[in-house]
């Protein structure tokens, strides 16, 4: 029978079959952890008696709560608390126990888990990939099975490299044609989660596919898939093709040699087999996405950037634009920005900084706005640093920071401050998510950045064009009169 | 966990829709390295205002939520992020059962590995509790059943593997300790050239 891609991987990684008793038992090929989400799932293992069953399957970082400012001459960094700083300890502490490679201070590869683990060809096409975070998904980019667990589930992990899970829905989005010039995989996304809503991957796993899939980058298809959660799935899927092997290759724990091509023939054949059902199907075109940028308070939330935001909406819609000072029928362009966040393992990729840095150059950040600029890893920090991009940031008035979440999830002192705005690469527009008060909109590199140098909300694609002025007509009425 | 048979409680009830867990705990909780001291985050935007002091309209803070341990909540209740604190602080809050007609996939995940029981209604039964709140419920975990004080009699669809956790009180890292020849067996096949 005709098999999704999903499907292949699933079936690949049973250990024990789901019964109508007890859900399957599925078998984890890579465990990443982090500082936030695992020092609960330790202290269970050490109440039990517990080992760690596959150190050697287990990676560590520490992304979420470390700072970006760089050490001072005594090479102490700046915690946000002395919690912050424990929570670190303790996973350096905890790593140390259980023989856990953990990528620290010293590393040069230590990163944003979702950006770090397929730099390093850590995550690769096959294999089921697990962390106690949501984004999890990113790595779905691959043709791996990626998905975000609770920190119980780590803790299972940890103990038996094993999950219970019953298998998920199948989803297919495909989306053919060509993006326009200046918008990019996050405007894709965006545009896609604002069409199909917030919870339409509940129970599911979605494959992307179609020509404008494939036409993507790597770090494109990284950020597609991303942001798959955020529709609610429970992981994105891309087929592996020449352009993820042609991008693993080389890569420091991918297989090398001889031993590289023969992976990469094995990988190219996951995909799905034509004819395969999926319980839910949506289409696009690329050719209909513009930038896009959210106005409200969840990533479904959406609009053209240059369009107006919904003039008629409901209760929720209508708190969440009282949340943001937004006003139904209106643009937001020339909407007043305080600050903007060019970061995350959504769009903190070498090409993210490039997209963002190409703006910059040779102009300026606006008066009163501030400007942050995270690189996702330290190997994307030394990158962008050989190419000058930092220099490009640092002279038009940014801050170029060391790798981290940062104001993504504002856990570690960078935060925007209450009652501001921000345009914001990351994933989450949140009530609160950047800081207590913070207004958070989303939106690629180019329009952050193109934001960032106006001072205001801004269509990248018009950067040098007059200044925006428009006109609001009121919404026609005919359609109530003629009730 | 404290096995988790049956219970009859008065509901809170949030309206809102999509309630993610950036709003059931903050970020900067999260900073923790234990389980506890969690029930005072909870919410702790909308219970509180910037100044700390409490917000009357805010149904959390409504006397009698303090006894209640049914939460409604409006459709796709636990989006976003996969912390275990929102678990973690909505129990130490006191609640014991979320009920919403969508629950996203790790919150509720979650949930039933804490002995939190999240469950999904039809739309019917949905909007019906979202407009009367503080009404009296039972739920039987044993029956997967949710009695409305109007005498409606809903069955809820509980996966028998979780039921099973829920009414001893068990949880799901014994079971899977247990497998560790099924494990070690698959470890020895072919999956190890990966
Ligand atoms: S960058 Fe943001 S979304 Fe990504 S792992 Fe860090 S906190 Fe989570």
């Amino acid at each position: 029978m005709s098999q999704t891609l999903f499907d292949k991987l699933w079936n690949a990684h049973i250990v024990r079959p789901e019964t109508p008793d007890a859900p399957a038992l599925i078998y984890v090929d890579l465990h990443l952890i982090h500082e936030v989400t695992s020092p609960q799932a330790f202290t269970e293992l050490a109440e039990r008696g517990l080992k760690v069953r596959r150190p050697d399957r287990t990676v560590a970082t520490m992304d979420h709560s470390t700072p970006t400012w760089p050490a001072d001459l005594q090479g102490q960094r700046r915690y946000a608390s002395e919690q912050a700083w424990e929570q670190v300890r303790t996973l350096l502490d905890n790593c140390d126990e259980h023989g856990i490679t953990v990528h620290d201070w010293d590393s040069p590869n230590r990163g944003i888990v979702h950006v770090m683990g397929p730099e390093l060809g850590l995550s690769r096409p096959g294999m089921t990939i697990v962390c106690g975070d949501s984004h999890t998904s990113t790595h779905g980019a691959f043709g791996a099975l990626a998905f975000g667990i609770g920190t119980s589930e780590v803790g299972h992990v940890l103990a038996t490299q094993c999950l219970l899970q019953r298998k998920p829905g199948k989803m297919r989005v495909t989306v053919d044609g060509r993006l326009g010039a200046g918008v990019s995989a996050k405007d894709l996304v965006l545009h896609v989660i604002g069409r199909i809503g917030v919870d339409a991957g509940t129970g599911h796993v979605i494959e992307f596919a179609g020509s404008a899939i494939r036409a993507l980058d790597m770090e494109g298809r990284m950020t597609v898939c991303n942001m798959a959660i955020e529709a609610g799935a429970r992981a994105g899927l891309i087929a592996p093709d020449q352009t993820t092997v042609d991008w693993l290759r080389g890569r420091a724990h991918c297989p090398q040699g001889e031993d590289f091509e023969q992976a990469a023939s094995q990988w190219l054949q996951l995909k799905t087999d034509p004819g395969a059902h999926f319980d839910r199907e949506f289409r696009f075109d690329a050719e209909e996405v513009a930038p896009t940028i959210t106005y409200g308070t969840h990533p479904g939330m959406v609009v053209g950037v240059d369009q107006a935001v919904p003039a008629s909406i409901d209760a929720a819609g209508r708190r969440a634009m009282d949340y943001m000072q937004v006003t139904p029928g209106q643009s937001l362009l020339g909407r007043k920005v305080d600050v903007v966040f060019v970061g995350s393992c959504t769009n903190a990729r070498l090409g993210d900084l490039r997209a963002a840095a190409e703006i910059m150059r040779g102009r300026q950040v606006a008066d009163g706005v501030r400007m942050l600029v995270v690189p996702g890893s330290e190997q994307v920090r030394k990158a962008a640093e050989a190419e000058g991009l930092d220099q490009v940031f640092l002279a038009a008035g940014a801050q170029w920071r060391e790798p981290g979440c940062s104001m993504c999830i504002a856990m570690n002192g960078d935060q925007v401050g209450p009652g501001q705005t921000a345009v914001s690469t990351s994933n989450r527009n949140f009530e609160g998510r950047q800081g207590p008060g913070s207004r958070t909109f989303l939106a690629s590199p180019a329009t952050a950045a193109a934001c960032a140098v106006k001072g205001c909300i801004t269509d990248p694609r018009h950067i040098d064009g007059p200044p925006e002025v428009r006109i609001h007509f009121p919404a026609p009425r005919q359609m109530e009169a003629r009730q | 966990m404290t096995p988790f048979k049956r219970l009859n409680s008065t509901t809170v009830v949030l309206t809102e829709r999509n309630i993610d867990t950036d709003q059931i705990v903050p970020a900067r909780f999260l900073t923790t390295t234990n389980r506890r001291g969690l029930g005072q985050a909870a919410f702790a935007d909308w219970r509180f205002d910037k100044h700390g002091q409490v917000r009357e309209d805010c149904p959390l803070n409504a006397r009698q939520a303090e006894t209640s341990e049914v939460l409604v909540a409006g459709e796709n209740f636990g989006c976003g992020s996969s912390r275990e604190h929102a678990v973690w602080a909505l129990l130490q809050f006191g609640f014991r059962v979320v009920i919403s007609s969508r629950i996203a996939d790790i919150f509720r995940a979650n949930a039933l590995r804490n002995g939190l029981l999240a469950i999904e209604v039809d739309a019917d039964t949905h909007a019906w509790l979202l407009d009367n709140p503080g009404a009296g419920v039972t739920v039987d975990v044993v029956q997967a059943r949710l009695r409305l004080p109007d005498g409606r009699d809903i069955e809820f669809e509980l996966d028998p593997f979780a039921r099973t956790c829920l009414i001893e009180g068990v949880d799901a890292l014994g079971y899977l300790l247990g497998q560790e020849q099924a494990i070690a067996g698959f470890e020895q096949g072919a999956r190890e050239a990966a």
